[in-house]
């Protein structure tokens, strides 16, 4: 079984970030898992992305089309991933940014107002953490307490400060998404909880 | 104080507009890059000197590979390093044509270094204009031959060690000290005298090339917020504090047929 | 050891220390300028050489010449920096001495862009400079990968004193994946007896890439060809996976080949017969092993992230067994495993 998830946003937004608090986390737990970013230069300033698939078996391609979720962190990724996601798939997005009216139906949206959230914890640097939360929660690919663990475990000693305020932005993501869960239908996507 | 609301009979009268060299669109440089700074200095001076049909640019590969496209002339992206040698191809086949290169300091001052020599050396008739950002810009920061000693890249975590990576590279003296060269100056853009004095520069180079005087070099330190960790303005502070202590600003060398189209104006 | 989560690059440059790299000497270039980056940190660390060169150029001629003196030294680059160094790389193959080069390619041709490609191979495996030679070529597919032929490269460059060029490209690169890196290997410092060093109590020794008399540069060649020949026999190397039943084969090389790995996986799931080999030698090229495949195989498929390479070898490998295809993707985009599976869905309806 794998399982993909784009995350999409302006560069300086943490999307690369993101994509590795998942990346960890699944190394962590024995599954394997491949991170592609986009790089170069037009991610100065430019919309940058990060591809993740986590597997219980080995992983054939790193690039992915049509991912099972999908983060989108501001309105050009939210426009160039909503028609992607694979049908009953999940797409997390960025509501204090994001105003789009949502168009599908075979998908499930999850709209987390991050940059608010992640206000009230220390500043809007950690709004990326409040959607893998999130995100994490509503597709029970990866426990919440796996992320947790991993952000402290893998933050190097120049950014320890930030460890606290990612955990709870993962944790807010998370109990925000679970309450929205309660509401809907639960994601159908494979879960890896080892 | 009295709030006065003052009828002026106001006449429209135009006092600055995008000078028709330059491009319309957004450039791709980062906010409080002055790449885009020079790139509207040298189209300002084109369009006064009205030589906008007649000059042909050689785009270097850097942050400012899309000058040809900045620049509304006709125009070609050489191998990195290589524009003098593809300009110079360009004006021995066109010599009534300005031909300018436009080139960073990795790409001129590193990989290029012998082909802006040797078109000092012969004295070609081209302008080539040298941005001195300390730095690789468009690889993410690494060392340049005009890293500073002790400046911290990505390629010297430590500092540049100059017993090991021996002294910055001052291209505007170097070139001067070539035969061939006939206007070699050094600028910046960090306040208004000296972009003034850069577009006085650009002006000179251009003409004496027209005059066929030689080859001809305007170089600009600028900045690089982006691989500094500089804000834009403290980029430019650092230019004004830092850099112009080993580059010194000014003319470098003015050939006697350079000086006196300076005083013919 | 455990696993760390490692970018492409990154386990490259690891990988090299620990395989015991003497010198380093490189220039930025995207999408491999992290491995110089590192390089920089970590040479000068192990006490170590480490010289940012002012050109391609430089790099390769400082690797000669630090290869000259009995060295294991390298350098990293893509698309226009391997270019620039065609000439050195030519000079080196006939100087019987070891080199190691990293290509983490990219769009091409000219500038072309940073994204990954696959277009360098005709370049990398027919010599890529002037002059009849080979270079050993290694393709990774995964970072583990990455860096167990790495270390590969080294051992190769040395046995046989001939430049051994892992291939990468800008996916490889830049991607992180779990792996598991070597320990710091302790080897001998001792240098080889035909090693520059000063003709101190021996006869002087002498490297040159010519032959002024074309008996003389015959015989070299001749020597060289034999070299190559014996590479040719012992270091084929390639992945064969669900190749036995198979009717359709497909064949893709390096981060192409982990792509077809899923669209061959998907296809199996739909009940087709479908297999895939894997060079991992792109030269010597593993054509027994495909000519085996493809007798049994009803159609063959070769997926490339450039117009049409490697399909020329898996032509002359199938020599007319059975029909080659051929999918690609040029100028940086990469291929997805849809569109793979979707050709070779296509290729089961034929008949
Ligand atoms: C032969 C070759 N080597 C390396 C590169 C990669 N490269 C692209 S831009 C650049 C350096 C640009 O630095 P600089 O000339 O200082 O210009 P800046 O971006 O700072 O304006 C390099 C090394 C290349 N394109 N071609
Ligand atoms: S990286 Fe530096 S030189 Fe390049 S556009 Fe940004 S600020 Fe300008
Ligand atoms: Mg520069």
């Amino acid at each position: 079984m794998q399982v993909s998830v784009i995350i999409a946003g302006f560069g300086g937004q943490g999307v690369l970030f993101a994509g590795l608090m998942l990346a960890y986390a699944a190394m962590d737990r024995d599954l394997y898992v491949t991170w592609y970013p986009s790089y170069g230069p037009e991610m100065r300033g430019g919309t940058a992305s990060a591809t993740v698939v986590i597997g219980d078996e080995e992983i054939g391609s790193p690039v992915v089309l049509h991912p099972d979720a999908a983060i989108a962190l501001n309105i050009p990724s939210f426009r160039k991933y909503e028609p992607l996601v694979k049908p009953g798939g999940v797409l997390v997005y960025n509501s204090s940014l994001i105003f789009e009216i949502p168009e599908r139906t075979d998908i499930q949206y999850v709209a987390v107002p991050a940059n608010a959230i992640a206000a009230e914890i220390s500043d809007t640097r950690v709004a990326n953490a409040v959607t893998v939360g999130a995100l994490a929660a509503v597709t029970g690919m990866l426990p919440v307490e796996a992320l947790i663990e991993t952000v402290d475990r893998h933050i190097p000693a120049p950014r320890r400060a930030t460890v606290l305020p990612n955990q709870e932005a993962l944790e807010r993501g998370a109990q925000l998404a679970a309450e929205l869960l309660k509401q809907s239908s639960p994601s159908a996507l494979p879960h890896y909880e080892r | 104080m009295d709030e006065q609301i003052a009828v002026v009979n106001v006449q429209e009268q135009l006092v600055y507009a995008r000078p028709r060299a330059l491009t319309e669109e957004t450039t791709n440089y980062c906010p409080g890059c002055t790449h885009g700074l020079i790139n509207k200095l040298i189209a300002e001076v084109i369009d006064e000197l009205g030589i906008q049909e007649n000059t042909i640019s050689v785009s270097p590969v850097g942050c400012s590979v899309f000058f040809y496209r900045y620049l509304v002339l006709d125009g070609v992206v050489a191998p990195h390093g290589r524009a003098p040698a593809v300009a110079i191809g360009i004006k021995r086949m066109l010599p009534d044509r300005v031909v300018i290169t436009y080139q960073g300091d990795g790409d001129m001052a590193a990989i290029g270094m012998s082909e802006v020599v040797w078109a000092a050396m012969r004295g070609e008739n081209i302008t080539a204009f040298f941005v001195n950002n300390a730095n690789y810009g468009m690889t993410g920061g690494q060392m340049a031959p005009t890293t500073l000693a002790g400046q911290v890249t990505t390629t010297t975590p430590e500092g540049r060690d100059v017993e090991t990576m021996g002294m910055p590279t001052r291209m505007a003296e170097l070139i001067a000290g070539l035969p061939g060269s006939a206007y070699v100056a050094r600028c910046s853009t960090y306040d208004a005298r000296t972009i003034r004095d850069a577009r006085n520069a650009i002006r000179l180079a251009l003409r004496a090339q027209m005059a066929e005087a030689g080859f001809t070099m305007v170089e600009f330190l600028s900045a690089c917020p982006t691989n500094w960790g500089l804000s834009p303005q403290g980029a430019l502070q650092w230019i004004k504090d830092t850099m112009v202590a080993y580059y010194p600003l000014g003319e470098i060398k003015v050939s006697e047929a350079v000086q006196r189209l300076k005083t013919k104006r | 050891m455990a696993k760390e989560l490692l970018k492409g690059n990154i386990a490259i440059a690891e990988a090299a220390l620990r395989a015991g790299v003497d010198a380093y000497f490189g220039y930025p270039i995207t999408p491999q300028t992290e491995l110089l980056e590192h390089m920089s940190r970590r040479m000068p660390e192990l006490g170590r050489v480490f010289l940012q060169a002012e050109s391609e150029i430089a790099a390769i001629n400082m690797v000669y010449g630090a290869a000259c003196t009995g060295a294991w030294a390298m350098t990293s680059s893509s698309g226009p920096g391997i270019s620039l160094m065609q000439e050195g790389l030519s000079y080196i193959a006939l100087s019987d001495v070891p080199a190691v080069v990293v290509d983490i390619m990219r769009g091409g041709p000219g500038l072309g862009n940073i994204q990954p490609s696959q277009a360098d191979y005709n370049q990398l495996t027919r010599g890529g400079g002037h002059g009849d030679y080979r270079c050993i070529v290694l393709a990774p597919a995964t970072v583990q990968e990455a860096i167990d032929l790495t270390v590969l490269a080294f051992d190769l460059a040395d046995k046989y004193r001939t430049v051994a060029i892992l291939a990468g490209d800008g996916l490889i690169g830049q991607m992180m994946e779990p792996a598991q890196l070597p320990p710091m290997r302790e080897r001998s410092r001792t240098r080889p007896p035909w090693a520059l060093t000063g003709a101190r109590g021996r006869p002087p020794n002498s490297i040159a890439a010519f032959g002024l008399e074309a008996e003389t540069l015959e015989a070299m060649n001749w020597r060289l060809q034999a070299k190559l020949q014996r590479i040719r026999q012992t270091e084929v190397r390639c992945e064969t996976w669900l190749v036995d039943d198979a009717e359709i084969l497909v064949v893709a090389f390096g981060s192409v080949g982990r792509i077809a790995k899923t669209a061959v996986r998907e296809a199996r799931a739909h009940g087709i017969r479908v297999g895939l080999i894997r060079p991992i030698t792109l030269w010597p090229f593993p054509y027994k092993p495909i000519e085996q495949a493809a007798a049994h195989a009803r159609a063959v498929l070769v997926v490339e992230m450039n117009t049409g390479q490697m399909v020329d070898d898996v032509r002359m490998a199938v020599c007319g067994q059975a029909p080659v295809y051929f999918h690609g993707r040029p100028g940086g985009s990469v291929p997805v495993p849809e569109e793979i599976l979707e050709r070779i869905v296509e290729l089961s309806k034929e008949d």
